[in-house]
C-alpha cells in the first residue's frame, strides 16, 4: 500500500484525526497544569503569591528554543486536525444525498458524538478569541506589562488575566468554550483510541471511563480560571 | 388464542425507479391482527392494492425468519423498526396499537440507490466481499478439524462476527452512511481464525479500498450501527478492523 493510499483511505484519514487529537489532548494537560499555578494565590496556599508562580511558569513556557519548536508542532497538529475534521465532515455528509423524513436521533448515539464538527467549530472560534487575548500579546505585540522577580524581567500574565476576566461577557465566552471542549472530549477521547485499534474490552472500558473523567476535569479546571479571576478568589 | 385487530395509517415511500424523485403515499390498513408480522401486514395491503387494480408496494424479503438479511425497511426512523436485535420480518404487529401512524422509508445512502419503493440495491456489499472476504483452501480431502487448534474465546468472537447477515441496517443508521460495522464483521470473522492468516493483510486492504470506492462514509464511532444491528455485531469489531488496517498499511513491503 502506498502512503498516499493509506492516508487517503477512510481509516487513514481517521488515523490522522486520532493522532492529532491525542497530541492536542496531551497539550491540554500541560496547558491546564501550567495555568493552574494561578491557584497558588488561593488563601489556603499563599495569598501573597500574587501570581508569582504562574508568571514564572508562563515565562518558562516561552524561554527555551525546545518549547518554541513544540509550539510550531502544536500549530501543525491543530491545523491538521481542523483541516481533516472539516474534510471528513463534508465528505461523510455527502454520502447521503437524500435524507430521512424521520431521523434515528438519540436512539442510537449521543448527540455530541454526532456533533463533533459543530463542537470543533465552536472551539475553533473560541481559540481565535483566546489567542488574541493572550498569545498574540505575549508573542508578537508585546503589550503586556513587565514584572521582575529577583532581577529577571518577564511578562505579567497574571495581571493580564485579571484584566481580561474583569469583563463578565469574556468570562461567559470562556465558560462556553470550556463546555464545548468538554463535550468534544467526551466523544473524542475514547473514539481516538478506538480509531488506533484498541479493541481489548478491558482497555475500552477503562479508556471510556478515563475519557469521561478527562472531559469533565480538564475543562472544569480551565473554566474555574476566568471564574476565579472574575469573582476575586485569586487576587 | 384471541388476537386483537387494529386499524393503521401507513406513510410509505413510493419511487418508480432510481431516476424518479419519489414521494410518500398514505395508506389505510384495516383489521390487522396483532399476531401478524410487519411484512404480512404489507402482504395484506398489497393484496388489497392488487384487487383494486393499483400497483403494490415493492419491498425486499426472503427467509422471513431473520437469517437472510433481505428485508430492509426504515420504520419510524429506525432500521428494522422499534424492537432490539430484530429484523423487519421478525417485527410483529403487537408492537403497535390501534390508530398508530407508521412511516416506512427505504435505506438511505448513495451507495444503496433505490431500485423501486422500499427496495434498494445492496450489491455494493457483494463487491466488498468479493474484494477479499474469502480464504484459500487447497483442494482434496478436508484435514482433521483437530489439526487446527483454535482458542475458545477467538472461535466465539469469530462466530459472533460471522453472525452478520449483511442487511445494511448499520449503513442506514450511520450519520456518515459508513459500512464499517459490516466490513469489520467480515474482516474480524476471518482475521480471528488461523484459516484467515494467509490473506490477512491483503484482505483488509482490498476490502476497505472497495468500501471507499463504493461511496460509503468513514466511521466516527457514534455507535448508532451497533444499536440497530439485528445480529448485535459489536462496535469492538470496528476497532479490530482499524488495527488490522493500520498494521497492514504500516507494515506493507511496498
Amino acid at each position: 500500500m502506498k502512503w498516499s493510499e493509506f492516508f487517503t483511505s477512510s481509516i487513514g484519514k481517521k488515523f490522522v484525526m486520532s493522532l492529532t487529537g491525542l497530541f492536542l489532548i496531551s497539550f491540554l494537560i500541560i496547558h491546564a497544569s501550567i495555568n493552574a499555578c494561578i491557584f497558588a494565590d488561593l488563601p489556603i496556599f499563599d495569598s501573597n503569591d500574587n501570581g508569582e508562580i504562574f508568571n514564572k511558569a508562563a515565562h518558562f513556557m516561552g524561554a527555551t528554543i525546545l518549547i518554541r519548536i513544540l509550539e510550531y508542532g502544536l500549530f501543525v497538529g491543530l491545523l491538521l486536525h481542523v483541516y481533516q475534521g472539516y474534510l471528513l465532515t463534508v465528505q461523510n455528509k455527502a454520502k447521503r444525498k437524500v435524507g430521512y423524513a424521520v431521523n434515528l436521533g438519540n436512539r442510537g448515539s449521543k448527540w455530541y458524538s454526532r456533533s463533533m464538527g459543530l463542537l470543533g467549530t465552536l472551539i475553533l472560534l473560541f481559540l481565535v478569541v483566546h489567542l488574541a487575548h493572550f498569545w498574540v500579546k505575549a508573542r508578537f505585540t508585546h503589550t503586556l506589562a513587565p514584572i521582575s522577580y529577583n532581577g529577571k524581567e518577564m511578562h505579567d500574565m497574571f495581571s493580564e488575566m485579571k484584566m481580561v476576566f474583569s469583563n463578565p461577557l469574556v468570562v461567559v465566552i470562556y465558560v462556553l468554550g470550556c463546555i464545548s471542549l468538554a463535550y468534544h472530549l467526551a466523544h473524542g477521547f475514547q473514539s481516538a483510541f478506538r480509531t488506533i485499534g484498541v479493541h481489548n474490552n478491558r482497555y475500552n472500558i477503562m479508556l471510556t471511563s478515563l475519557g469521561y473523567g478527562f472531559a469533565i476535569i480538564v475543562p472544569l479546571v480551565f473554566a474555574l480560571m476566568p471564574i476565579a479571576m472574575y469573582l476575586g478568589w485569586v487576587a | 388464542m384471541s388476537s386483537n385487530t387494529m386499524n393503521l395509517t401507513l406513510k410509505v415511500w413510493k419511487q418508480k425507479n432510481s431516476q424518479d424523485t419519489g414521494h410518500f403515499e398514505t395508506y389505510q390498513v384495516k383489521n390487522i391482527s396483532d399476531e401478524m408480522s410487519f411484512l404480512e401486514m404489507f402482504d395484506v395491503l398489497n393484496e388489497e392494492l392488487i384487487a383494486e387494480g393499483k400497483e403494490p408496494i415493492t419491498f425486499d424479503h426472503d427467509c422471513r425468519e431473520g437469517i437472510c438479511g433481505a428485508c430492509s425497511m426504515y420504520i419510524d426512523g429506525k432500521p428494522h423498526g422499534p424492537w432490539l436485535a430484530n429484523t423487519t420480518c421478525q417485527l410483529h404487529m403487537r408492537a403497535y396499537k390501534d390508530g398508530d401512524t407508521i412511516v416506512v422509508e427505504p435505506w438511505r445512502a448513495n451507495a444503496f440507490p433505490v431500485i423501486k419503493d422500499l427496495m434498494v440495491d445492496r450489491t455494493a456489499f457483494d463487491r466488498i466481499i468479493q474484494a477479499g472476504g474469502y480464504i484459500s483452501v487447497n483442494t482434496g480431502n478436508a484435514q482433521d478439524a483437530n489439526n487446527l487448534p483454535i482458542e475458545k474465546q477467538l472461535a466465539d468472537d469469530s462466530f459472533a462476527a460471522a453472525a452478520c447477515i449483511g442487511c445494511g441496517a448499520c449503513v442506514a443508521a450511520c450519520k456518515n452512511s459508513s459500512a464499517m460495522l459490516f466490513l469489520s464483521a467480515k474482516v474480524s470473522h476471518l482475521a480471528l481464525l488461523p484459516q484467515g492468516e494467509p490473506e490477512r493483510k491483503i484482505r483488509v486492504t482490498n476490502m476497505l479500498a472497495q468500501m471507499d470506492k463504493e461511496g460509503f462514509g468513514a466511521c466516527t464511532n457514534t455507535g448508532a450501527c451497533e444499536a440497530v444491528c439485528p445480529k448485535e455485531i459489536s462496535l469492538t469489531n470496528i476497532s479490530r478492523l482499524n488495527k488490522e488496517y493500520l498494521l497492514a498499511g504500516l507494515t506493507s513491503e511496498k
